[in-house]
């Protein structure tokens, strides 16, 4: 699903990323772990193709991302649903806006639209949000809000950057639960965190990247490798 | 076609929850505009007095001296009337210049009536098709016998074209001037809108929005701004001009000798300037200030 062959980005005499090669399989839900800076962030902008490698290449859905032209890169973006931490909602459209959103854009009509919306609303158990602004909601609603926009296409990927970091851990466990439920009907997840616990007690796959290379690749398990991250 | 729907419905949506944006937009534009109408109208009313200046110097005048006969003035009329360029020639009696006189005078007329005896020659007008033919219907008229004199009013036009052809050059001047400083302002304040809104559009690129569908409710909103903008400008202006009609009309055709173009004409003219006008300040505004945020 996500392939990166001997993947070099530096940011002048910086690295962000060096050598880099991996396979992310259809279905896999793998933690990207490592200190900051190390190059989580790189590698996920690399995926979007919000910056563009020095040299490798990398294959999205059979896509080469590399190779890509401008044009493309929205058809690329809407493979992958994005989460974020701080959770990225359109502040001045309602719940229901939001969720329309990533579906008007892809032209879908405003029948199927009115269709589709509450049921992802209801599956994320925020139907009662539906016309209430992102503002108005709790921190843990809104992610539901976002997670609901980035599958409401049935993206093959979905992308999410430490979407519990704002969160406590209660509410941190219930996204987790989104999202693993997300993961078993079909879609490949790839989470950049920070939360050990969380980690250890998914029992995922784990990529480690420290300082630009990726130090560990474990199938099963567990917050490791450095102890001290 | 949905794209099109859709960009119409947000645009609308953003101008209402953006208000205070909206109406600081629609100021500007609007402030743009009127100074832009003022300065049209004065360049059709010049341009209006230019001709009606042109059309009253189109007569030439040629005074006869008292002795000549009404015969030899006949045979002069024909030979003026042969020249290219002079539509017609007609004998113009002392007293009909007298009673011309006590028209134009007015109420100041009576001070006609202390005069003995008629002053006034009498005189043979021309007029012209061709306003060029002037002179040479003068140098001809010179050489008649029983001619006293033929006034040349030609360095006079010469004078009033060259003025008003001034103004004229000035106000295309400014108005283009004004143009290019309302597409420089709207663009920035539609740039304070883009830029209030800069996280939005990086999240609908995250999204996977294309570049014109994202672009297209911010254009709709520029042209939507942009149209509210000509409305409002032209009713105010012809407001305005409607009123100086009625207050100046009457003093400026005595004082111009020339009346002021009906606001109803101008209204429909303005209004076929002021729309695409506004809708396209508006436009280029907001492509100018997107351009930035949708490189990549």
């Amino acid at each position: 699903m996500i392939e990166f062959i001997d993947v070099t980005k530096k940011y002048g005499e910086n690295i962000g990323l060096e050598h880099a090669n991996i396979k992310i399989n259809k279905g896999d839900f793998v933690f990207l772990v490592g200190p900051s800076g190390a190059g989580k962030s790189t590698f996920i902008k690399l995926i979007l193709r919000e910056i563009k490698a020095d040299s490798g290449r990398i294959l999205v859905d059979d896509m080469d991302v590399t190779r890509m032209s401008n044009r493309q890169v929205p058809q690329l973006r809407r493979t992958c649903g994005m989460v974020f931490q701080d959770f990225r909602l359109l502040p001045r459209k309602t719940v229901f806006e939001n969720v329309a959103f990533a579906m008007e854009i892809v032209k879908f009509s405003q029948r199927t639209i009115r269709r589709q919306v509450p049921q992802i609303l209801s599956m994320m158990g925020i139907s009662s949000k539906a016309d209430k602004y992102p503002n108005e909601l709790s921190a843990g609603e809104q992610q539901r809000v976002a997670i609901a926009r980035a599958v409401i296409n049935n993206p093959k990927v979905l992308i999410a950057d430490e979407p519990t970091g704002n969160l406590d851990p209660d509410t941190a466990w219930e996204i987790m639960k989104l999202l693993e439920m997300i993961n078993r009907r079909g879609t490949t997840i790839v989470m950049v965190t920070h939360a050990k616990d969380i980690v250890d007690r998914m029992n995922k796959r784990v990529v480690t990247i420290d300082k630009g290379h990726i130090v560990g690749d474990v199938t099963e398990g567990a917050y490791m490798i450095h102890e001290n991250y | 076609m949905r794209t099109i729907k859709y960009a119409f419905k947000q645009a609308f949506i953003q101008v209402f929850r953006n208000r205070t944006m909206s109406i600081a937009s629609i100021f500007s534009i609007t402030a743009m505009l009127l100074i832009l109408g003022l300065f049209f109208i004065l360049a059709v009313n010049v341009g209006l007095a230019t001709e009606s200046a042109k059309d009253k110097f189109d007569t030439v005048q040629i005074y006869l001296l008292d002795e000549t006969s009404q015969e030899s003035a006949d045979e002069m009329i024909e030979s003026l009337k042969s020249i290219q360029g002079v539509s017609s020639a007609w004998y113009f009696t002392k007293e009909e210049a007298m009673e011309e006189f006590r028209v134009s005078w007015g109420e100041q007329a009576y001070l006609l009536d202390t005069l003995a005896e008629n002053p006034l020659p009498n005189s043979i007008k021309v007029t012209l098709s061709d306003l060029s033919q002037a002179d040479t219907v003068i140098s001809i008229a010179q050489t008649f016998p029983g001619v006293e004199d033929v006034p040349n009013s030609q360095e006079f036009i010469d004078q009033i074209l060259k003025i008003t052809d001034g103004i004229q050059k000035g106000a295309i001047a400014i108005i283009v001037f004004l143009v290019i400083v309302s597409v420089v302002v709207v663009s920035n304040t539609v740039k304070l809108t883009v830029l209030a809104r800069e996280r939005e559009i990086s999240i609908m690129k995250y999204v996977g929005a294309t570049n014109w569908f994202i672009r297209g409710p911010f254009l709709t909103e520029g042209m939507l701004i942009g149209c509210f903008s000509a409305l409002i400008s032209v009713g105010l202006v012809m407001a305005a001009y409607t009123k100086i009609v009625e207050m100046v009309g009457q003093r400026a055709l005595l004082l111009l000798s020339t009346s002021l173009v009906p606001a109803g004409f101008l209204t429909t003219h303005l209004f076929g300037i002021f729309l695409p006008l506004g809708i396209s300040i508006g436009a280029l505004g907001s492509i100018i200030s997107m351009r930035r945020f949708l490189d990549t």
